[in-house]
């Protein structure tokens, strides 16, 4: 079977005042359809980078992919027109992003920015648009949506504003939803609410999902597969069970290590992740050939401050980008 | 009820307002030397100090200052500005006579600026480094930097002496015969130079702030938001992000609009252009004290229905405005 979305030896080069530097490097990854897969790494990282460029959103002028493949459908997205790309976006895949207060546009209602995606990918007229919001902000379980339709955006909680994010997301049932750290600003009772509704939606329409987060007890609760993200470059992926009870790189194993309970409590609890000790390295540095994660690191020795892991695979579906990885 | 309350709210202030310029108005001038029997003699090459009694006896210039402002307010809120002696004309018939032409010039050069600014702010903030850009940081430091007179006398030798295109002064040619429609174009071909060099001033100040208010908008996350649905450019600029960026061009624009008469008063007088502005030039040198009262309560009138205008305008572009958050 052929991976509904297939990212090959990605390389995203941010051009800042420093000159320029790879903030994602080499990063490949697949996604089948339905399931959810999941990205962690501290802030930084290129979590966000990597799920703009394959919305095809990197900021203008700054970011661009430099080279690799994104193939979506058999599709390569980083040679698509970029009418091709406004067709799949917000249709075929969508997103929903870390800042809920903001995310909306003030000055229309919520009933009209939802309509809105409808008209555009599927023609709806707009009565018809208008009833299918109204279905949406139920799906998404808001109360009285009816009424709420006609609300403007300030007259919500920012986990209500979430809430129709997802509904603008999943409007027109797409394969594929991008969810940037979707509770991060919100309140925990919140948090776990939506989080249901992304597991519970994405089943129903058969969606798969890309979920960015910081909150463990929710990578274990929701995804299939992770992957740790460390210095734009992928530390270390797999199914999340085997990552968590035998984590094959350092820096996934200090991650853990941070949340002692997770396996014990696996979807109990929701702790977030908090910081390994060390400094993370700036993005100047990203594209230096050695292992990012070595100065922060009790194993690291002569080689790993001098060239750059390979990606070890294991025969059970786990990779590690680690010189030590065999022995942990 | 809701609704009602903040308006007769706001109605109430402005009464309150207009009442205390009336009073610092009237005060000003009383406390400025010379009043219309100076004047009067003047005029008429000299008077005996009984004959400049009579004539303040005869206007109640003689009366306490208290007795004076208060028949004046008294006066003026039955809606009656007071007589002009300089031309002899009750003061509300003159104001209304001058403001057609006021009005005529300083709504086209303000809807010129607006919409010309608004565009080119739109259009220099989708290409920050295009011809477009350095255009509307040319047109602000300009607009700034040239005082308007300069611009007007500019344009004057320009297109009406060197390149005879456009009439030198004035508004209408009553020379020009025939019916409405010539008389309108008669009347189109003088406001041009007058139209451009009152909203060089507008213009400036509209294309900078647009441009920058919409340079904000698109780097917002709502913008982000209406990328990942596809939108196409043309729908992301002129549906989402435009009404966005245009609160503070609106509310500058209202601002601008209460300046009717200060704005006009150069424009007006460098092209003889028969308006409000040229009336009270003329009615301080005469020192015809009602007139310039009541171009100047005009004006404060003007400022507060401005600005209630510009109130409603801002609601209607966001829905946020005037409701606590
Ligand atoms: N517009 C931009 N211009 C320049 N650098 C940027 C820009 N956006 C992000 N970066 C840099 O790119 C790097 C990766 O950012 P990214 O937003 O992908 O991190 P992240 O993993 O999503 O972090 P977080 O968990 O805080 O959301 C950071 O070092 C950031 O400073
Ligand atoms: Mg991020």
């Amino acid at each position: 079977m052929t991976p509904l979305l297939q990212v090959d030896n990605l390389r995203i080069e941010l051009t800042t005042r420093d000159g320029v530097a790879p903030v994602i490097d080499d990063l490949s990854l697949q996604l089948n359809a339905g399931e959810t897969l999941s990205f962690v790494g501290e802030s930084g990282c290129g979590k966000s980078m990597t799920a703009l460029a394959l919305m095809g959103l990197l900021p203008e002028g700054v970011g661009r992919v430099a080279s690799g493949k994104i193939l979506f459908d058999g599709e390569d997205l980083t040679q698509a027109s970029d009418a091709r790309l406004r067709e799949i976006r917000g249709n075929e895949i969508s997103m929903i992003f870390q800042e809920p207060m903001t995310s909306l546009n003030p000055v229309y209602t919520i009933g009209e920015q939802i309509a809105e995606v409808l008209r555009r990918h599927q023609n709806l007229s707009k009565k018809a648009a208008w009833n299918k919001a109204i279905e949406l902000l139920d799906a998404v379980r808001i109360p009285n949506p009816s009424a709420r339709v006609s609300d403007y955006p300030h007259q919500m909680s920012g986990g209500q504003r979430q809430l129709v994010m997802i509904a603008i997301a999943l409007a027109c049932e797409p394969k594929i939803l991008i969810a940037d750290e979707p509770t991060t600003a919100l309140d925990v009772t919140v948090q776990a609410q939506i989080f249901d509704l992304l597991r519970d939606l994405g089943r129903e329409f058969g969606t798969a999902i890309i979920l960015i987060t910081h909150d463990m007890g929710a990578v274990a609760d929701m995804a299939e597969r992770m992957i740790v993200m460390y210095a734009g470059r992928k530390a270390e992926a797999g199914p999340v069970e085997q990552v968590i009870e035998h984590p094959r790189h350092p820096y996934t194993k200090g991650l853990i290590s941070c949340v002692p309970h997770l396996i014990a409590t696996l979807t109990e609890e929701r702790p977030e992740l908090t910081e390994v000790a060390g400094i993370v390295p700036s993005l100047r540095d990203f594209g230096r050939d050695q292992c990012l994660f070595a100065s922060r690191c009790d194993r690291a020795d002569q080689q790993c401050k001098s060239s750059r892991p390979p990606e070890i695979e294991f025969d059970d579906g786990q990779s590690s980008a680690c010189w030590h990885a065999e022995q942990l | 009820m809701n609704y009602l309350l903040p308006v007769i709210q706001r109605i109430f202030y402005a009464v309150m307002l207009l009442v205390a310029v009336l009073i610092l108005n009237f005060s000003m001038l009383h406390l400025a030397p010379g009043d219309i029997a100076d004047t009067i003699a003047q005029a008429s090459g000299g008077a005996s100090p009984e004959m400049m009694a009579q004539i303040r006896q005869d206007y109640g210039l003689d009366q306490p200052f208290l007795v004076q402002l208060g028949q004046y307010i008294g006066k003026v809120l039955t809606f009656d500005l007071g007589y002009s002696f300089f031309y002899n004309q009750p003061v509300t018939t003159l104001i209304f006579e001058k403001l057609p032409a006021t009005l005529l010039l300083v709504i086209t050069a303000q809807l010129l600026a607006l919409l010309l600014g608004v565009f080119l702010g739109v259009f220099s903030a989708r290409n920050p480094k295009g011809i477009v850009s350095y255009l509307v940081t040319f047109i602000a430091l300009f607009g700034y930097a040239a005082p308007v007179f300069w611009t007007g006398i500019l344009l004057l030798i320009a297109f009406s002496l060197k390149i005879q295109l456009f009439p030198v002064a004035g508004m209408i040619d009553v020379t020009v015969e025939g019916g409405w429609f010539v008389r309108a174009l008669d009347i189109a071909r003088h406001m041009v130079l007058p139209v451009l060099t009152l909203s060089s001033i507008f213009l400036a100040l509209y294309s900078r702030l647009c441009r920058a208010s919409m340079m904000e908008v698109l780097g917002s996350d709502y913008i982000r938001t209406a990328k990942a649905k596809g939108l196409s450019e043309r729908q992301i600029t002129y549906k989402h992000a435009l009404k966005n960026s245009l609160s503070p061009v609106v509310t500058l624009a209202g601002l601008q609009f209460s300046a009717v008469v200060s704005g006009a008063v150069l424009v007006e007088t460098v092209f003889s252009w028969p308006g409000l502005g040229t009336l009270a030039l003329q009615s301080i040198i005469a020192r015809d004290t009602p007139t310039i009262l009541g171009i100047l309560f005009f004006s404060a009138l003007v400022v507060i229905v401005g600005n209630l205008i510009t109130d409603l305008v801002l609601r209607l572009i966001d829905p946020r405005v005037g409701k606590s958050s």
